[in-house]
């Protein structure tokens, strides 16, 4: 028999903050400067600017097919996101000139920067969210990477939406068991109580006869002596026999 | 010719053949104990050093008491309360304690099988409801309770069992669980509805699939990353034989195990012929079982083992991605190799940065401690495992077909320890049909078994685990084999055997009943007492607030059940 003990509180010591997997996308980085506030710039002057940290993994996306991160990836880089900028604010003045690259490190990761076209002022900092997230697919395809590998720090990817299936499944299922189970508990008393109807018709039809033929007498199975007309036992007579009799 | 045959013989049940009989109390025997508490049990005392209270208790103490009961009900063909009226209607009460045992076990044995054919039912989704968490009302973000715990402790214990912060609040009946328990019922009565007729023919497939499923996961779990893990930690021995709670489990084990004293095994075997074997039987019974215990503990550990290497590597991997990120090194540098390195260098260089990121520490053997026992086991350890596996579906239904086909063998032996009392008292008028009277005993459990579909159930079903199906059956064993050997006369048993198997009892049998098996049993049930009355009775309760474990104090029932068997015993 069962004997159990719960567990339940090393599971849950064990498990806090277990979903942090699934929350990279969503919380942004808790900041590799102390006091550095969330997307903001220090200048090689001091001051702040908007833009954002961007990470990208390479390597761990495409493994031995990984590409070097150099110039021409930076230029790519950049004009995605001047692309990004005239897609959303459906100015085609924002060239790749706009987009600003600094603090790379080996990560490979770097700050990005967008100004308005033709000026010094850097963008609104929800407008180059926004333009990012509505191409965010098409940024994230030119360098064959995914939400997870490519990584604006800040900017939150939408959350897969779980695959809920139109109708409850284990339904189904339940209602495939109870079928066949119902169908069977049928079935057997039904026999059951066929196989009672047809034990009393018999016992009716033969009083005198022996219910089941394994049963031997002398040796000698019942059913055989009944086949060979057997010994007349004036205890048994037949009705017939002492009505004709009279 | 007379046609007087002798009617009871007549209209006595009886096996179909011996093999039908063997694979019922091995089924009955067989039950989820030996998957789910025996590793756990030898896990938690070291290994291999468990075997030997284990091997000991089984050949003093359940060995003989299963040969007892076999032999007595074979030889008085009769069922519990029969049985012991017989030797002496002062213990009759005996019996009466058995079927009332049988009864309340079977309650909320049937709703573990609920449970396991609710995970059954879910199994067919791709992917496992149990493996994400599902998303709140505006899809921003993952329901906060799920991402305390885990996505397996949430469907266990919100999605499966909406349960309830204390046993106090009863909830609602959760629908769910009672069509499950409905089914659940359904299939015990299918095989259950004409007794032994039908469950001889069940048990051909019930005893023998978990054999067959039990295989393949041991043929898939030893070819699982880190099988070898889980299996040196379960094997290895950590000898600590001086601590008497290892006696004292091992003890329990087996005879909780074996399923004695619950008047299943004296209904079985008093449908057998006069002339058995009945000492061949207990033996080939008790090895089995044991042997079936150990054999499972190895697939069931291989997977804990993996299960505890994919968290350990998830917890490296999740660490390196944070220390990547953090300090700038380049993608994929810091391998799970070569993390200890980077972390000793960037201790020194960066120390006081290393220290704010709060990296969890991650350790292999911290999370093959997280073993577990029980329902715990099945639904929260196991199906965590069963998500990693790939082809998760197969196995996950594989494993609670499993589950189910061995609780339902020994559903069979608790109800049949109530049928068969009450056939043999002449409790069932004549005209009401076998197919009915059953059915009227599945539909009462299943009502009263209610209980366990409410909110609080699972606190419930706790209780009875814990104070139902423990003390009192070692009251009944106990006197179960004194009234059989100084009242019924061991001489007397002894002669009735000799007569039956053709062999005189021998000194091993004569020892182990007159005074070590008696012993034990005494032995068994105070130091159960003892260790019980130091700690306060209390549940586990879950806390959705705090999502942590709060404890209660209950008293009543475990007094009360004390003094209702007592009562019953010498009525």
């Amino acid at each position: 028999m069962i004997q159990y003990l719960p567990i339940f509180k090393k599971m849950l010591q064990k498990y806090p903050g277990r979903n942090r997997e699934r929350q990279n996308a969503l919380v942004t980085e808790t900041g590799d400067s102390p006091g550095m506030a969330k997307g903001m710039i220090t200048g090689a002057r001091g001051d702040t600017h908007d833009g954002y940290k961007v990470r990208l993994s390479i390597k761990t996306a495409l493994g031995k097919d990984a590409y070097q991160w150099n110039e021409d990836e930076k230029f790519l880089f950049r004009a995605t996101i001047a692309f990004a900028m005239r897609a959303y604010t459906k100015d085609e003045s924002y060239n790749v000139s706009s987009v600003l690259i600094c603090n790379e490190t080996q990560r490979v990761s770097f700050w990005i920067q967008v100004k308005r076209p033709n000026t010094a002022i850097p963008v609104q900092q929800d407008l180059l969210e926004k333009a990012i997230i509505s191409s965010r697919n098409r940024i994230n395809s030119a360098f064959l990477l995914s939400d997870k590998t490519l990584e604006f720090v800040g900017i939150t990817s939408t959350l897969p939406s779980p695959i809920e299936p139109s109708y409850p499944v284990w339904l189904v299922v339940f209602g495939v068991v109870i079928g066949i189970v119902t169908l069977g508990i049928i079935a057997i008393i039904v026999s059951g109580v066929l196989a009672k109807k047809r034990k009393i018709k018999e016992i009716e039809d033969g009083d005198e006869l022996e219910k089941e033929d394994n049963i031997v007498e002398n040796g000698i199975y019942c059913g055989v002596l009944e086949i060979k007309e057997g010994v007349n036992n004036g205890a048994f007579a037949h009705e017939d026999d002492s009505l004709t009799k009279l | 010719f007379s046609m007087d045959v002798d009617t009871t013989a007549e209209e006595r049940p009886k096996w179909d053949n011996k093999v039908q009989y063997l694979l019922t109390c091995i089924g009955f025997a067989v039950g989820l104990g030996n998957v789910w508490r025996f590793p756990y049990l030898c896990q938690t005392y070291g290994g291999g050093a468990f075997l030997i209270p284990y091997i000991i208790a089984l050949i003093f103490e359940g060995i003989p008491l299963l040969h007892l009961e076999l032999a007595i009900g074979q030889r008085l063909r009769t069922g519990s309360i029969g049985v012991w009226n017989s030797i002496s209607p002062y213990i009759g009460g005996v019996g009466l304690a058995s079927l009332t045992v049988s009864f309340l076990v079977g309650l909320y044995y049937n709703t573990i099988l609920a449970w396991v054919l609710w995970y059954f039912f879910n199994s067919f989704q791709q992917p496992l409801p149990w493996s994400e968490c599902p998303l709140n009302e505006n899809r921003t973000a993952y329901i906060p309770e799920c991402e305390k715990t885990s996505p397996v402790n949430y469907f266990w214990y919100r999605e499966t069992l909406n349960i309830t912060p204390a046993i106090e609040e009863n909830g609602t009946l959760q629908w769910w669980l009672v069509i499950c328990l409905a089914t659940a019922w359904a299939l015990v009565y299918i095989c259950f509805i004409r007794g032994i007729e039908t469950i001889g023919k069940a048990v051909y497939f019930t005893a023998t699939f978990p054999y067959l499923v039990l295989t393949i996961f041991l043929i898939r779990a030893l070819t699982l990353p880190g099988a070898t893990d889980g299996l040196v930690y379960l094997f290895t021995p950590d000898v600590m034989l001086k601590n008497p709670t290892v006696w004292l489990d091992a003890a329990t084990q087996i005879f909780f195990s074996l399923s004695l004293a619950f008047g299943g095994m004296i209904a079985f075997s008093s449908y057998n012929p006069q002339k058995n074997d009945c000492e061949r039987d207990a033996v080939i019974v008790g090895v089995i079982n044991s042997a079936t215990s150990i054999y499972a503990s190895i697939p069931i550990f291989s997977i804990l083992g993996f299960k505890a290497n994919s968290n350990y590597n998830d917890c490296l991997d999740k660490n390196i991605l944070t220390i990547t990120n953090a300090f700038n090194i380049g993608d994929q540098n810091v391998t799970r190799a070569n993390y200890g390195s980077w972390i000793e260098s960037l201790n020194v260089t960066n120390h006081k940065e290393l220290e704010s990121l709060n990296l969890q520490k991650c350790s292999l053997q911290t999370f093959l401690d997280e073993s577990a026992s029980g329902t715990g086991l099945a639904f929260i350890v196991f199906t965590e495992a069963v998500i990693k596996m790939p082809g998760s579906q197969v196995w996950a239904v594989l494993f609670f077909v499993m589950l189910f086909t061995l609780g339902l063998s020994s559903m069979f032996g608790n109800l049949e320890g109530v049928l068969t009392p009450l056939l043999d008292l002449h409790l069932v008028p004549k005209c009401i049909p076998k197919e009915a009277f059953t059915g009227l005993m599945c539909l009462v459990s299943f009502s009263i078994a209610l209980i366990f579909t409410m909110g609080s159930g699972n606190y419930w079903l706790e209780i009875f685990n814990s104070y139902v199906g423990s003390v009192p059956l070692l009251i009944i064993a106990f006197f179960e084999i004194t009234s059989v050997v100084y009242i019924y006369g061991i001489k007397r048993f002894s002669d009735d055997i000799k007569w039956m198997t053709g062999r005189y009892p021998n000194i091993y049998w004569q020892a182990t009943w007159r005074v070590i098996s008696p012993l034990m049993l005494l032995v068994v049930f105070v130091a159960y007492i003892v260790v019980q009355a130091q700690v306060p009775a209390t549940y586990d309760a879950w806390n959705p607030n705090n999502v942590c474990i709060s404890n209660t104090h209950i008293y009543l029932l475990y007094y009360y059940s004390i003094y209702f068997y007592s009562f019953t015993i010498f009525h």
